[in-house]
């Protein structure tokens, strides 16, 4: 078994409403110096050691994200 | 011949009751012009690979499988939803409504994707479209540019795409719902025309055919005058008969 994390955020063109209402609370909360938020998901999944590259990466493209709207990274993470 | 469209239940599914009835008030309305019984709504269940023998498939509102991932991300897998693919790629009309239009995007039937509104609320509202395509099989009974008063309301209502994207849509005349604002009795527009952020004010698509049509509002909530705003929501229905009759002569 093998641990591996697929990062999944909104592409850079897409507005993000989600990110800019945590980057606005931040001022209000007392922390300054943050530019911009945004907003994402994080996958954690346990994988055979029978999974390879190319079947993470049809999960993350096809299913785990839109191609429309987002971009994914998929890593394997050592225990 | 009657007309058969079905209408797909899903997990969380809150408006077939409501899209079957439209389609029972479309065959009404249809016998009151002198026609026999000519639509009938068909309940079809997510969880089947059987379409029933339907016509035409009305995919509606609702939050399928809890809005889980991404809205009609999981729905758009269901084992109907396969049927639903291969019968709309031959030609069979579908009419997406809400969660409906974000299924049938997540499905690849139609172009982009919907996101959260841009003000992050839930809209509720009567809202005013323009139809900007009467030749699509679901709006051919409106006058073109013809403005209709219909319920919108959902969270996940953005209509994105990237601009090369919007730019064919409008040139191939494939945006059938645009958001317009109100207009006062004295002529001036009154309050945003656009709900949730949408790009372009786009309410609503087509694909290449003419025969799938997505859009967030509800037309099946405006189909008389005691439950809704209008009928205005009816003559998507209505057009859907037209096009099936048509096709069958």
């Amino acid at each position: 078994m093998a641990k591996v994390v697929v990062d999944v955020m909104p592409k850079p063109e897409i507005l993000d409403p989600q990110g800019q209402a945590v980057a606005r609370a931040l001022p209000r909360l007392g922390f300054d110096g943050v530019a911009d938020v945004r907003q994402g998901k994080h996958f954690e999944l346990e994988v055979d050691d029978s999974v390879d590259d190319a079947t993470l990466a049809k999960i993350a493209e096809g299913f785990l994200s839109n191609p429309v709207i987002e971009d994914f990274v998929v890593r394997r993470v050592s225990e | 011949m009657t007309a058969k469209v079905g209408v797909i239940t899903f997990p969380g599914t809150l408006d077939d009751v409501d899209a079957a009835r439209a389609v029972r008030h479309a065959d009404r309305e249809a016998c009151s012009q002198g026609r026999a019984r000519e639509l009938e709504a068909v309940s079809l269940w997510h969880g089947d690979h059987d379409l029933r023998g339907v016509d035409a498939v009305v995919v509606p509102g609702g939050f399928s499988y809890g809005d889980y991932l991404r809205a009609g991300a999981i729905a758009r897998f269901a084992p109907v939803m396969g049927e639903v693919i291969e019968a709309a790629r031959n030609g069979m009309p579908v009419l997406g409504i809400c969660n409906g239009f974000q299924i049938l995007c997540e499905a690849g039937l139609l172009p982009g994707a919907l996101v959260r509104n841009h003000k992050l609320h839930f809209v509720c509202r009567d809202q005013w479209l323009r139809v900007e395509n009467t030749s699509t099989a679901w709006t051919t009974r409106y006058e073109p540019g013809a403005e209709i008063l219909v319920p919108v309301k959902n969270g996940e209502g953005a209509y994105m795409a990237d601009e090369p994207t919007l730019d064919a849509l409008e040139g191939d005349g494939r945006v059938v719902f645009r958001y317009v604002a109100e207009t006062c009795s004295q002529g001036r527009t009154m309050g945003a025309a656009n709900p949730n952020g949408s790009r372009r004010d786009i309410a609503g698509i087509s694909d290449p055919t003419g025969r799938i049509v997505g859009l967030m509002p509800h037309p099946e909530h405006a189909i008389d005058a005691l439950t809704g705003p209008s009928d205005d929501g009816l003559g998507m229905f209505l057009s859907a008969l037209d096009a099936l009759q048509g096709a069958a002569a």
